[in-house]
């Protein structure tokens, strides 16, 4: 059992026939991961990458059983696609699009509320369960099955830690990309609740950066609900204030965005933080032999 | 994006908030001549520039007389103006803005924000206006009171009723309120705005309410279907390298050191950034080259850095995903040979076809410095920094 993505998991693809969801299904196929299907609207009753091809998502749920979509959309499009997947029941919805305007996932996530859906991203590389599947755009290659449980804002920096894990000869349980975009589906608290559930994950690592509440919330949330040793990063420290560093949700708006500010309140709640990003790897063996 | 205050009034008055009259101008003359037209006997002149802090830096002043009015357009139009976000240089006033001046009775400011705890929009006002609502919030909290918008309904009246109240808001001001919250929410939605401040929504003889200053920043991300706010984008507010790399697909954001950075994600360009910064050097720049980078977006990529005439060397760090290692060889390649490029190189490649692209680097005839991973780039970027800063200043070691 993984978070989000397991054995049993069956995953289409919106947006299915477009170039960078055939190129990204297929990656996912090869290392295992159980696509049925895609939706793309207009060329429902045909055959892709040999799998079906519906018009709706409501078609493909119910003749595939589908309960992971991974969207593809544009980001104009994006927002109607994400709404079409939760009103067909869709359990895991990873959105890989980079720039959807905000109010519209303000809408997005007034449509979501009391519903079973879970959306992962937007901006996302996604989700991968090394050794079952993933649902996004991350090189599978660099992942190898272990025990700790990454959850990272950003994609880049989620493989740069991977890299420096596996110099240590650590894997991953599950490892979840929650974007870059200041209004996610999915926060850290969310995705730290499922890895303290889950019976793989022994140590988990958060990736966060400038900007936002987010991961002091989830840091104090950790400190009393949490067991399991949690491993903070936060990028950047030299990021000068009011400026958008790439991601939509990167602004150091007030002294509390701050790289320092959030670091600091974390080593004040015991966790264990990372001051150099080169030291995530050898940070997390700390975090893991302190289990011993 | 940002707008000026002088159309961000235009666009709120569309929306039935109150805005004092004025106009905005390039002269002097022009300036006598908008405040003849506007009337009364004391005018505002102030500096139109994309940045907090214009009254504090001499930006903003009261004329008495039209005379007084033109002499001070005069000073202001055509200098640079050194605020707290400007940095050093100061940004140059193109033009001001010349307004009708109030009698202050009280001042009150109201924002809406997107508040990514609760994932909605968020009315925000407080009886303290006039003061950045940042320090409000740090040092008189209780002063600041919140309504949470449902996008399904948008702003109701009775919440702006509670709002208003809660500020201390009422009587004949009370309606008066309510309409320019309505206003201002209607105005956001509309134009998808990530953010709109009154600071001060004032109080004035008369008992009207009148929004002095006001500030909407935009989603970039929406402006394709927001053609009319697009249009009034000013190029002259915004470094042209930062314009030219958006024109490219390339997120660029100069800073003031030396180390230039080329790097793919924005989250490991932060972090790359702060690898320099943590071996005591300084980025010159945040450069994410993205996803898909191809060779000519590489290229691109070096000839913005280099335009920065205090870059020194430049680091790469690429972990490529979609990316491919070979393909970002292939561009520093073309990049070296094409803008003869003669200042050290760093590079740190990681991910897909890193064989490749470390081939590709190593058989050309660019001695570039190979590093094995982001604590290595770092440590040699510095190296490589204090070589040329040691090399600049030969004399005044060796003389005797």
């Amino acid at each position: 059992m993984s978070v989000f993505l397991n054995k049993d998991s069956r995953v289409i693809f919106q947006g299915f026939t477009g170039q960078h969801a055939t190129f990204h299904a297929e990656e996912a196929m090869k290392i295992g991961t159980r696509v049925v299907g895609g939706v793309t609207p207009g060329k429902g009753g045909t055959q892709h990458l040999g799998l079906p091809v519906f018009d709706t998502v409501e078609e493909a749920v119910q003749a595939t059983g589908a309960d992971v979509s991974g969207i593809f959309a544009p980001p104009p499009f994006a927002a109607d696609a994400i709404m079409e997947a939760v009103d067909a029941g869709i359990k895991t919805i990873v959105v890989i699009a980079d720039g959807i305007p905000v109010q519209d996932m303000v809408r997005v996530e007034r449509y979501r509320l009391d519903t079973n859906s879970m959306i992962i991203g937007p901006n996302t590389p996604g989700i991968i369960t090394p050794g079952v599947g993933k649902v996004g755009i991350m090189p599978s290659h660099i992942y190898s099955p272990g025990r700790v449980g990454i959850v990272s804002r950003s994609g880049t920096l989620n493989y740069e830690a991977v890299a420096q894990m596996s110099e240590l000869g650590l894997g991953q349980s599950s490892s979840i990309g929650i974007g870059g975009d200041p209004i996610n589906g999915t926060d850290f608290v969310t995705v730290l609740k499922a890895f303290e559930d889950d019976p793989d994950t022994d140590v988990v690592l958060m990736i966060g950066e400038i900007g936002g509440p987010q991961e002091v919330d989830a840091a104090r949330w950790a400190k009393n609900n949490m067991r399991k040793p949690l491993v903070c990063y936060v990028a950047g420290l030299s990021a000068p204030a009011g400026r958008r560093m790439g991601h939509a949700g990167a602004i150091i708006s007030s002294e509390s965005d701050t790289a320092t500010a959030k670091i600091d309140t974390m080593e004040a709640l015991g966790m264990f933080v990372v001051r150099n990003p080169a030291d995530i790897g050898a940070t997390v063996l700390k975090a893991v032999r302190s289990r011993d | 994006m940002n707008i000026h205050e002088y159309q961000t009034k235009d666009l709120l008055r569309h929306y039935g908030v109150p805005v004092p009259s004025g106009h905005v101008v390039h002269t002097e003359t022009q300036a006598a001549k908008a405040a003849e037209e506007i009337g009364g006997s004391r005018w505002v002149v102030k500096a139109q520039i994309h940045s907090g802090g214009r009254g504090k830096a001499g930006g903003v002043r009261v004329g008495s007389s039209i005379n007084e009015v033109k002499k001070i357009a005069g000073e202001i139009i055509g200098s640079l103006l050194v605020t707290h976000q400007t940095g050093a240089e100061g940004r140059l006033v193109r033009r001001v803005l010349v307004e009708q001046a109030s009698k202050i009775l009280h001042e009150y400011y109201v924002g809406l924000i997107i508040d990514r705890a609760t994932r909605r929009v968020t009315l925000v006002a407080s009886s303290a206006g006039g003061v950045d609502i940042e320090v409000v919030a740090q040092q008189t909290p209780e002063l600041i009171i919140r309504e949470v918008i449902d996008p399904a309904v948008g702003l109701l009246d009775f919440q702006c009723r509670k709002v208003a109240y809660g500020v201390g808001l009422k009587g004949p001001l009370l309606p008066q309120a309510v309409k320019i919250m309505k206003g201002l929410y209607r105005c956001l939605r509309d134009s998808d705005a990530t953010m709109a401040e009154i600071n001060p929504l004032a109080v004035v003889e008369g008992n009207q309410l009148l929004a002095l200053d006001a500030k909407m920043s935009f989603d970039d991300n929406a402006l394709y279907r927001r053609p009319t706010i697009l249009e009034l984008r000013d190029f002259d507010e915004e470094d042209p390298k930062e314009v030219d790399a958006t024109g490219h697909g390339l997120n660029y954001i100069a800073l003031d050191g030396d180390v230039g950075c080329i790097v793919n994600g924005a989250g490991l360009a932060m972090a790359t950034m702060d690898a320099i910064t943590l071996h005591g050097g300084r980025p010159a720049n945040f450069l994410d080259v993205g996803g898909g980078a191809t060779p000519e977006k590489v290229a691109n990529a070096f000839r913005i850095v280099l335009q920065d005439p205090a870059v020194k060397i430049i680091l790469i760090n690429i972990f490529a995903g979609i990316n491919r290692c070979d393909w970002i060889a292939t561009g520093i390649i073309q990049a070296m040979r094409d803008q003869n490029i003669i200042m050290p190189i760093i590079v740190r490649l990681a991910g897909t076809n890193v064989e490749e692209g470390r081939a590709i680097l190593s058989t050309s005839k660019f001695p570039f410095i190979i590093a094995s991973n982001l604590n290595d780039a770092a440590e040699k970027a510095m190296i490589e920094v204090k070589k040329i800063i040691n090399q600049a200043m030969p004399l005044t070691k060796g003389r005797p």
